[in-house]
């Protein structure tokens, strides 16, 4: 209906209402083009770069069904990677049919996964979402090393830790396409990633979706005006797994294996750290989470065995001086965005982030060293610590990284005070010059 | 049995209510009819279990013993929005919003159910005229246009009570209950809300918690006094003053402005 009105005659009126319609969804197009172009841009255009780019677009799907929950309705799940999982063995189960002779073609593997991510979203859901808060926690805790433990047993299902494989290049090819190149699965993936996001906002501006954030803030009271905070949790939690559930078939697409530990808690810790690290209030903070951590499971690993322990330190550092995370750091300079003082914010940044990266260095090498006694002893005392060889016996290995994070330190916290001062004059002329009638510049 | 006030116009219909918290009895007997269309007031000291009474009748609480009735319908025991959705809402007496929400938000929230979007996931809410309408109507009564973008959270005392108004009326139910509308407000802003809970009560019966006495025998058709979880009067607010019990549960208790 709506189609016939929009379609006039005249042919004046219908390139202003396309490019009205481009206006609005400016920010999708531009996403749209970034993500077609990214895996040719140098650096990210080989196997490694463009697998990189896969794994962030699965852990993108995966955090944002999770911060449905946890940043939307306020429900703190430790059993997430279930519907993950789930949707993963599904997938991998339709690309081992696949391959047997099913004429379906790969890229629509994903909608197993979300399939029985939504199934099992109902059945545990229905259980689950009675409660709110910690008995919620609780309860998806148990789900998830229930549904672990399962995994382990039923070995021909699941095939257990070792997981079972499939072969993504074997099926129908349409168009010629084999879906055996990373380039191609990664289009795949990017296509129901951007298809899960635009969803995903879409079921929040829905009277359901708008509910979910009032439930959060106020279950109580969400019953008095007419909703049942239950059925709320429940749809948005049967919403949530299955995207999480469309996530792992993705998973299963990029990887031809699903293993047990894709439905553990390793993983649902995982997806809440991103959560946390990237912003737990804002949708893009959930993205922003999925692309750091997979960055940093990815590369930190390259350099230091002792990664998982930096990644703690950074979850614990965010958690205690940014509540907002990644996003909510972001955004605060929104305000000042436009002043002229955002420049000295700059600045300060730029001069207080020297300090920093030397108590980080002091802190790094002294954290390394003492990983290195302790986890391998027998390996003797000279070690490479950045691009030096330097032996851990001596006193100078220990005085220069001590004196690197105390001076880096002193230093930092002296700091301190150019930012606040930039901060503040930002904000003072964000404040009087305000909105739109600021001056020229000289 | 089907009470022969039903028929005549009787709303809600309280019938022997009791409520003990754990060995505690807190409402001790209570029976009460609520016309349909009038305004009416119950007071009493603190403590007197007024809050609880409206705990039971919103859903909030089941009742230990005792039904309660609206429209001739039983309805004690039901959840809270089985009871809004037969057309039933209520404010609290400490504020009770969404905090993380914005006022219009608040609002709009709030009158979702009533137009019958209940659980859609197919709709934009930006598009739903109707209930965009409505939240703008709700915003302009309760004086809040200018701060729809505000954070409640962070709204001042005063306009979060005009806020809890406002979410208890945006839907609106037939029958209102308001638990302390005005406390904690000034003399102006208490005026204002008078004025806003006389606009809204047209065509609507209307329950109030009230300490103010102003307040009470500016606006109520008849005043209930509860006292240690009884009644012990329900009558207009000129024989209600008049009334020797009445004046000696209060004189015992300290305010004696009746
Ligand atoms: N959930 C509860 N559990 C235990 N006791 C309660 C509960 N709710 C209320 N009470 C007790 O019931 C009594 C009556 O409380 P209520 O809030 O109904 O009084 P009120 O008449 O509204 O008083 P006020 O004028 O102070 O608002 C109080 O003694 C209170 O401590
Ligand atoms: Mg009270």
């Amino acid at each position: 209906m709506s189609e016939s009105k929009t379609a006039s005659p005249v042919p004046e009126r219908r390139s202003g209402a396309l490019l009205q319609w481009l206006e609005r969804r400016k920010a999708w197009l531009f996403a749209a083009i970034v993500l077609i172009i990214l895996p040719h841009v140098p650096g990210l255009d080989g196997n490694f770069g463009r697998s990189l780019l896969s794994q962030m677009g699965i852990a993108a799907v995966f955090a944002l069904s999770y911060n449905l929950l946890l940043g939307q309705t306020g429900l703190l799940s430790f059993g997430h990677a279930v519907y993950f999982g789930l949707g993963g063995y599904a997938g991998i189960h339709l690309m081992r049919a696949i391959n047997a002779g099913l004429p379906i073609p790969m890229p629509l593997v994903p909608l197993a996964g979300a399939a029985t991510g939504l199934a099992f979203g109902m059945l545990f859901g229905a259980l689950t979402t009675r409660r709110a808060g910690v008995v919620f926690a609780l309860i998806s805790l148990g789900v998830g090393e229930l549904v672990f433990a399962a995994m382990r047993i039923l070995q021909g299902f699941s095939g257990g830790e070792e997981g079972i494989t499939a072969n993504r290049g074997m099926g129908p090819h349409p168009f010629g396409l084999t879906f055996g190149p990373q380039l191609q699965v990664y289009y795949v993936i990017v296509f129901w990633s951007a298809m899960a996001a635009a969803l995903m906002a879409a079921f929040l501006r829905t009277p359901a979706g708008r509910m979910c954030n009032a439930v959060r803030d106020n279950p109580e009271r969400a019953a008095f005006i007419g909703y049942d905070p239950v059925r709320i949790r429940f749809v948005v939690f049967c919403v949530a797994a299955m995207f999480a559930g469309l996530a792992g078939g993705l998973h299963a697409l990029n990887y031809e294996i699903v293993a047990a530990e894709a439905v553990g808690a390793g993983r649902s810790g995982t997806v809440l750290l991103m959560a946390y690290i990237g912003g737990v209030h804002s949708f893009f903070g959930a993205v922003l989470g999925a692309v750091t951590i997979t960055w940093l499971q990815v590369s930190l690993s390259d350099y230091t065995t002792a990664w998982q322990l930096y990644l703690g330190l950074f979850f614990i550092a965010v958690v205690l001086f940014a509540p907002g995370g990644l996003s909510g750091l972001l955004l605060m300079h929104r305000p000042i965005l436009g002043t002229r003082a955002f420049l000295h914010v700059v600045k300060s940044y730029a001069i207080a982030a020297l300090p920093a990266l030397a108590a980080a260095a002091g802190a790094i090498m002294l954290l390394e060293i003492n990983y290195r006694r302790a986890t391998q002893p027998d390996t003797g005392a000279r070690m490479r610590l950045f691009w030096m060889d330097v032996d851990t016996s001596s006193v100078w290995p220990w005085l220069s990284a001590i004196a690197l994070l105390a001076g880096g330190a002193f230093l930092f916290n002296r700091c301190r005070r150019l930012v606040a001062n930039a901060w503040q004059q930002a904000s003072d002329e964000a404040r009087t010059v305000g909105g739109m009638q600021r001056e020229p510049r000289p | 049995m089907k009470d022969a006030r039903a028929s005549r116009g009787c709303v809600l219909q309280l019938r022997d209510l009791h409520k003990r918290f754990g060995a505690t009895p807190i409402i001790r007997g209570v029976s009460l009819d609520i016309d349909q269309g009038e305004r009416h007031a119950i007071i009493g000291p603190n403590g007197a279990g007024k809050s609880t009474l409206f705990n039971l009748v919103s859903g909030l609480f089941a009742p230990s013993a005792g039904s309660i009735r609206l429209d001739g319908e039983p309805i004690e025991g039901f959840s809270p929005f089985e009871i809004y959705r037969r057309g039933l809402a209520r404010s609290f007496q400490v504020t009770n919003i969404f905090p993380r929400l914005s006022v219009f938000e608040n609002i709009r929230c709030s009158v979702l159910w009533s137009l019958g979007y209940r659980y859609s996931f197919k709709r934009d809410v930006a598009k739903l005229s109707d209930a965009n309408a409505r939240t703008g109507e709700v915003l302009e009564q309760i004086g809040m246009s200018a701060r729809r973008d505000v954070r409640a959270g962070v709204l001042t005392y005063a306009e979060q009570r005009a806020l809890e108004i406002g979410i208890t009326i945006a839907g609106n139910a037939r029958v209102i209950l308001l638990d302390e509308p005005t406390a904690g407000m000034s003399r102006a802003e208490a005026a204002r809300a008078v004025s806003l809970i006389r606009t809204i009560s047209v065509g609507r019966t209307l329950v109030m918690v009230e300490h103010d006495m102003g307040v009470v025998f500016d606006l109520a058709d008849r005043i209930s006094v509860l006292v240690y979880g009884e009644i012990i009067a329900t009558d207009a607010p000129t024989r209600i003053r008049e009334n020797p019990a009445v004046r000696a549960a209060y004189l015992g208790t300290g305010p004696g402005n009746l």
